[in-house]
């Protein structure tokens, strides 16, 4: 209870401490771990780590280089693109960021490789030419998150109709509060 | 207001004003209401005589915004939203959203509970594999095995409800376990369904598996080869039809599947009867799963002690399990609140369909068809 023309200010509501998931990588995604430093040296990319994932945080630009090494190098070989999705984090950073999981048959490896975008002009570079299988991802995500694939040969609407106005995969869309079409 | 579809196909529509004798493609367009497409779903097709020369497939007639929605549920009452995305395989769904939910907060579940899980999704397997046998030949004008295929699948049904209180959309998987114990006389009922089931599915290969007219619109028809196959992102039996042996089951066990012994089939020429013949031999693999699984089953709890409201830590998760139709995963990323940041399904039918193209051109219109049939979507799980 706060007296009426108290000087002090309410105390502050202390934000609760988010706890953070474990990580605890597999035997192979610790090989994995190892390898990739050495293995995209020289491309700016921060190896880190999910869960049970290895995660790999790649500049934009150098994109497409890093997927085709990572898929064409004996060693990594990932030559199957399980998901391709857009977290928007525009209200944090103001930025989106595009996560590709990958899967490798041959080593029996997995990874995760992420690359972020502003909000203004979203934009990343198409992995369609890597991954024939990005094809259909990339054409959704640019449905609901107005993120462009540069280099896509087709990003004509997929899952919405040919005039719908917004993207809705956004946290800005709102999820009840538009008008009947 | 112009109908845009038909706009789109009339633009596509190339006359050639010439003089001399020659053929045009024609366009003809396929759903979203025909009864081969299985859904509403919708293709282009470019057509020399009835060749087809070039296939645009439409999607998104279906789409739901499922995965925004989830967004703003708890995680309990997602579990309903994953059994309304590939509908006739509920209990693989479900168990996907609460191994992802239990990867994330690091809970495990009783043994018993993930033995009754594993126990619901093969069954489910051999009751969406069975709707594949009579649909698919129905695709070709066969009618009578769908028949002997919906009396059994009817019966798996029903063990379905004795157990979830619900034929279809059952709910009944939850972070943590299941939502309870299965009744008394299910052992007895479930070993009795295998048996039946074991007659059916057999009943099914010697209706069609040789069948001369059957092999002949089969064989050589929609080949695709495994190196293709993994480009496009297929998975489950399409891929596996390719001689890709890739299974979650098996690549990356899940649950206790690595506790039990259970063969992989295989196919080598990647055409529809491969695709179709695997899924025979997969519903058999199943039936040992159950009898397997079945004699592991002891008394004991279903569901680990955790909060009622799940409340994971804040992270990034990927889940997946082998779904009938193939690989289907889920990636969550939580900011540690009770609903997910942001939650996105891995959909196998919708990457198996992107490479429909591949597969028909340079068939006929009717083995379209039949492709499109061996590639078993549903569009609840295309669309979202």
């Amino acid at each position: 209870m706060t007296t009426e023309g108290s000087s002090n200010p309410p105390a502050k509501r202390r934000e609760p401490e988010v706890p953070q998931a474990a990580v605890a990588l597999p035997p192979e995604g610790i090989a994995l771990a190892a390898l990739l430093p050495e293995a995209l040296a020289d491309h700016g990319v921060e190896v880190g780590a999910a869960i049970d994932e290895v995660v790999c945080t790649v500049p934009a630009d150098r994109l497409i280089d890093v997927c085709r090494l990572l898929k064409d190098e004996p060693s990594l070989k990932f030559e199957y693109l399980r998901l391709l999705t857009v977290v928007d984090y525009v209200e944090q950073v103001g930025e989106f960021e595009v996560v590709y999981h990958l899967f490798s048959l041959a080593n029996h490896h997995k990874m995760v490789v992420k690359t972020r975008t502003a909000e203004r002009r979203p934009s990343v570079p198409s992995v369609t030419s890597v991954w024939r299988g990005a094809d259909w991802y990339e054409r959704e995500m640019h449905d609901l998150f107005g993120v462009t694939f540069e280099g896509h040969h087709n990003l004509s609407p997929l899952v919405l109709p040919d005039d719908f106005d917004g993207f809705p995969g956004r946290k800005s869309y709102p999820l009840n509060d538009y008008e009947e079409w | 207001m112009t109908d845009p579809v038909a706009t789109q196909i009339e633009d596509k529509f190339t006359y050639q004003a010439s003089s001399e004798p020659g053929t045009v493609d024609m366009m003809v367009n396929m759903g979203p209401q025909h009864p081969a497409t299985h859904g509403v779903f919708r293709m282009e097709l470019r057509v020399d005589g009835e060749q087809i020369q070039d296939v645009v497939p439409h999607i998104g007639y279906l789409h739901r915004g499922s995965e925004k929605l989830c967004e703003h549920e708890l995680y309990s009452q997602i579990i309903t939203l994953f059994d309304r995305f590939d509908y006739v395989s509920n209990f693989n769904n479900e168990l996907v959203i609460v191994s992802a939910v239990e990867k994330l907060m690091g809970v495990e579940p009783p043994p018993r509970a993930e033995l009754i899980r594993i126990i619901m999704c093969e069954f489910n397997r051999i009751a969406s594999h069975l709707l594949f046998y009579g649909t698919f030949t129905i695709d070709m004008g066969a009618i009578t095995p769908v028949l002997y295929n919906f009396r059994d699948r009817e019966k798996i049904q029903s063990l379905f409800e004795s157990v979830s209180g619900a034929r279809m959309m059952h709910n009944y998987f939850r972070v943590g376990g299941v939502k309870e114990d299965v009744k008394d006389d299910f052992t007895s009922r479930a070993l009795a369904l295998c048996d039946e089931l074991e007659r059916g599915v057999d009943e099914t290969d010697k209706l069609l598996t040789e069948n001369e007219i059957f092999v002949e619109r089969t064989t050589g028809i929609g080949v695709i080869s495994g190196e293709d196959a993994l480009d496009w992102g297929l998975s489950g039996p399409v891929l596996r039809a390719s001689g890709v042996p890739y299974d979650v089951r098996v690549d990356e066990p899940y649950s206790r599947y690595s506790e039990l012994d259970f063969g992989i089939p295989v196919g080598s020429a990647g055409d529809c009867w491969d695709r179709f013949y695997l899924r025979i031999l997969e519903a058999r693999e199943s039936l040992s799963i159950i009898r397997q699984a079945m004699a592991l089953l002891e008394p004991g709890d279903t569901m680990a002690q955790i909060r009622r409201i799940a409340r994971p830590p804040a992270g990034e998760v990927y889940a997946h399990c082998e779904n009938p139709r193939g690989d289907l995963g889920v990636y969550i990323v939580s900011d540690g609140g009770e609903r997910p940041y942001r939650l996105k399904v891995r959909p196998p039918s919708f990457c198996n369909l992107q490479a429909l193209k591949d597969l028909t051109v340079g068939h006929y219109i009717a083995d379209a068809v039949v492709i499109l049939g061996t590639l078993d979507i549903v569009l609840g799980e295309v669309d979202r």
